[in-house]
């Protein structure tokens, strides 16, 4: 066997704190290493070409590049090999940025241990076997999660490109966080009026079948071939009926539901319609409050619906869905500003979060458009924001900046002097963030057009004074105490997951980082992918975004699914276990470990029984390895042998042999 | 080769998903460690067999660090369980063995934990430095190691 050895310094990245020659003077000296060198940028184009020349130069069977994370480039230089004509997995990768160069301050013993894992690749790479991925066919649907303008997008867009699209929703209606504002940044237009139409474009688009009031109960399968299993809650209404006429609403008696749609500014009645513009637009039953759900006494809905669409004895069903794909778009949840006890924490009711001043704004909301405060209805003339409720505060674990606040509290302050025109705005600030093509000018706007005070510092404390609130803090620009009286309070509330966020990463197999969201597969690279094949984010599921990075986000899964699709088939991953026939005893242990039941019972010519795994169901975890008692399943590409010959590398004295 | 004799053999078995996610994390925010650690990256930590442990050990590891996804966390669903099972099975039987059980720790870090994943590495090699070299062991040892486990398949080698 003849293997190539490439050394990369990754510009200084790795050479600064490597000796990148002397690993490949070292690696010359390593078995069946038939040539080894250095480059400063081993996955450029001379750099890769370099690899290719290497290979037919010197006849290599093998390639180890040392460099980066395998998680960054393995793909870029399987393909660079298979290029030059090798198996794509006769390559091996060590790891010598990430795991050396830039973890380690000593240029000797960086050097020393970035030979070890060379040697160690090298050991592996000796081992190493062609594989050939096999073609199976997939299921050209997708399953988008969540109905939010991300979750819509996507929806669209696969659809539009000719995939069949299951949208869930967990609400009743689609619409997200978006269709409960009045108005978007930086262009203050109508949000329902940008978000309606693309409501009802996926109500009418006959590739989309939407299930709202629904969650994704579990999930099974693989790329190309999951099974959802949606679970369809008890709406009380039976919605192939229901013609959304709203009578029911209307005579309901029972008056103290929570109004989540109106983020608690009001409450509303035990059957609901959200909003007018709602999809599907259908009443939904609160069975907590309903009095005929809980006392047994009342039915005034199913006398008064034209249709005869109340089932007050609806059970939740549960459908099956056969997809291919699957993009996350949940969204985000707003975070409680109850934990700042110096805010009010909640005993104030003229200190309201922004969700609740937005449907306080809006033409819509409970207060038709108008401005008043929560405790006596009256107009406020002096309205304080604070900025960086939840957000950038390590103290309540939330370090992370959520991105829109800034820009959504400029625009409320913009909407307060057209709501209330003299009233006076106040907005307290850490730092003002608006990235983004022309936010920062509508922050400009904000200041000089509509005389937006920005007050550069925290706010330590509110407290009451007759029927107005004090708000006292700091301004850091002046070096000074500041004291403002407001008679409105606005807390800009930051990005938080979504509930349920630990709950369907579980389901969908796929990571979260600390803070709930969903990880990506690659923070620059990857941003759309999961590490779980064929699951895709979109929208703020994945870290805190405005409406336009969602969009995007949902658009770019959306290209990824018809990306997948395209060929109608999919290549396997060849790193799959193997049943050895001559070691198999058909003990069947492996069949009772496999977590995807990949593994079949079969009945050889001999009449033994035997353990085969079905290639394109295995995932290549390798729990069945370690099961079986005769060493007879191997992982491919990581099988016993090519481990050992990995730890052998790095022992001083050679290994006992076992057996 | 140079062998800086500071540092201790330190073999590390981590996930492809998670850990060494969790490791590269780490490096791309420069989270010095000490050098000691050498890591083999497997699929999941379900694919770790104790029997790779007890053969660094008897290799001349000074300590074996093993890291996976959080429980609930794993890519494949359950590998972890089954992992935490023979790890905590294991880690019983290292006295047994004739090894301090102080040299092997396994533990879950997830690909976003680089700084608890600075925090083990640094924690274990501590720990293993404590320690000292491994002490060589007595044919005995190696002849029951040969016995912990039937013959796994050497093709190829």
């Amino acid at each position: 066997m003849r293997l190539g050895v490439f050394v990369c310094h990754c510009g200084s990245n790795i050479a600064a704190t490597v000796d990148c020659a002397a690993v490949a003077l070292a690696a010359r000296a390593m078995p069946d290493v038939a040539f080894a060198a250095d480059s400063v940028y081993t996955c450029s184009e001379p750099g890769q070409e370099a690899i290719v020349a290497a290979v037919a130069e010197h006849g290599l069977d093998g390639v180890v590049v040392a460099s980066c994370s395998p998680r960054m480039h393995e793909r870029t230089f399987r393909r660079t090999v298979a290029r030059a004509g090798l198996n794509p997995y006769m390559f091996e990768m060590a790891n010598i940025r990430e795991h050396v160069s830039w973890v380690g301050r000593d240029k000797e013993r960086n050097t020393a241990k970035a030979t070890d894992l060379v040697r160690m690749a090298v050991e592996k790479l000796r081992r190493n076997r062609p594989l050939t991925p096999r073609e199976f066919p997939v299921t050209r649907r997708v399953l988008v999660v969540g109905g939010g303008v991300a979750g819509i997008q996507a929806a669209l867009d696969c659809a539009d490109g000719g995939l069949e699209v299951v949208l869930v929703e967990r609400a009743s209606s689609i619409g997200g966080k978006m269709a409960q504002l009045d108005k978007t940044f930086p262009t203050v237009d109508c949000s329902s009026c940008v978000l309606g139409p693309r409501m009802v474009d996926v109500a009418q688009h006959p590739g989309i079948t939407l299930h709202a009031y629904s969650e994704v109960a579990s999930v099974s399968g693989w790329v190309g071939n999951f099974e959802v299993a949606v679970r369809r809650k008890a709406t009380y209404v039976d919605w192939s009926k229901c013609t959304g006429c709203g009578e029911c609403v209307k005579k309901c008696p029972a008056r103290d539901a929570p109004d989540p749609f109106n983020a608690g500014l009001a409450p509303a009645r035990a059957i609901n319609i959200p909003f007018p513009q709602a999809i599907p637009k259908k009443a939904v039953i609160n069975p907590a409050h309903c009095k005929q759900l809980t006392t047994g006494k009342c039915g005034v809905c199913a006398k008064v619906c034209p249709s005869g669409a109340i089932d007050y004895a609806m059970t939740e069903t549960t459908v099956t869905e056969k997809v291919g794909a699957i993009i996350v778009a949940t969204g985000y949840e707003l975070f409680d500003p109850k934990v700042y006890g110096q805010y009010g924490g909640g005993r104030y009711p003229d200190v309201i979060t922004s969700m609740q001043y937005e449907r306080m704004l809006s033409a819509s909301g409970p207060t038709g458009g108008h401005v008043l405060r929560p405790s006596d209805g009256r107009e406020p003339r002096s309205v304080v924001f604070i900025q960086c409720v939840g957000s950038r505060d390590r103290h309540i674990g939330r370090p992370y900046c959520s991105g829109f606040c800034c820009m959504y509290t400029a625009k409320q302050a913009i909407l307060t002097r057209d709501h209330v025109p003299g009233a006076q705005t106040y907005v307290f600030y850490m730092d003002i963030r608006s990235p983004g093509k022309g936010y920062d000018e509508f922050i400009r706007r904000a200041m000089e057009e509509y005389g937006v005070r920005y007050v550069r510092g925290r706010v330590s404390r509110i407290f009451p004074k007759g029927d107005r609130l004090v708000v006292r803090g700091a301004d850091t620009l002046m070096a000074a105490q500041v004291q403002v009286e407001a008679d409105l309070v606005v807390l800009a509330v930051g990005a938080e997951h979504a509930p349920g966020a630990h709950e369907l990463a579980a389901t969908l197999r796929v990571s979260i980082d600390e803070h709930g969201f969903f990880m990506e597969g690659h923070p620059k690279l990857r941003p759309v992918e999961t590490n779980t094949a064929g699951v895709y984010l979109a929208g703020a599921c994945q870290g805190p975004k405005d409406i336009p990075a969602s969009v995007s986000q949902a658009s770019a899964a959306a290209a990824k699914v018809l990306g997948l699709f395209a060929r109608g088939t999919l290549a396997s991953d060849p790193q799959v276990a193997l049943v050895d026939p001559r070691r198999c005893v058909g003990c069947l242990k492996c069949l009772k470990t496999c977590p995807f039941g990949a593994i079949r019972e079969e009945q050889g010519r001999d009449g033994a029984v035997r353990a085969q795994v079905v290639e394109t169901v295995c995932q290549g975890c390798g729990v069945c390895c370690v099961t079986c008692p005769q060493g007879a399943v191997q992982l491919q590409h990581f099988t016993d042998d090519q481990i050992l010959a990995e730890v052998e590398a790095l022992c001083r004295i050679p290994l006992p042999t076992c057996g | 080769m140079p062998d800086p004799a500071a540092d201790l053999r330190i073999i590390g078995f981590l996930c492809n998903w998670c850990s060494y996610g969790g490791a590269d994390t780490a490096g791309v925010a420069r989270l010095a460690q000490p050098t000691d650690l050498r890591i083999v990256r497997v699929p999941c930590s379900g694919r770790i067999d104790p029997l790779f442990i007890a053969k660094a050990f008897y290799g001349g590891a000074d300590g074996v660090l093993v890291s996976g996804c959080h429980p609930r966390d794993c890519h494949y669903s359950e590998g972890n369980y089954h992992a935490r099972r023979r790890l905590e099975l294991f880690l019983r039987l290292l006295p047994a063995l004739g090894i301090d059980p102080g040299r092997f720790l396994y533990t879950w870090v997830s690909a976003s934990e680089g700084q608890r994943w600075q925090q083990v590495v640094a924690d274990f090699t501590a720990r293993v430095h404590a320690l000292g070299p491994m002490p060589r062991l007595r044919e005995t040892d190696l002849a029951a190691a040969a016995l912990c486990h039937p013959a796994a398949p050497q093709e190829g080698a």
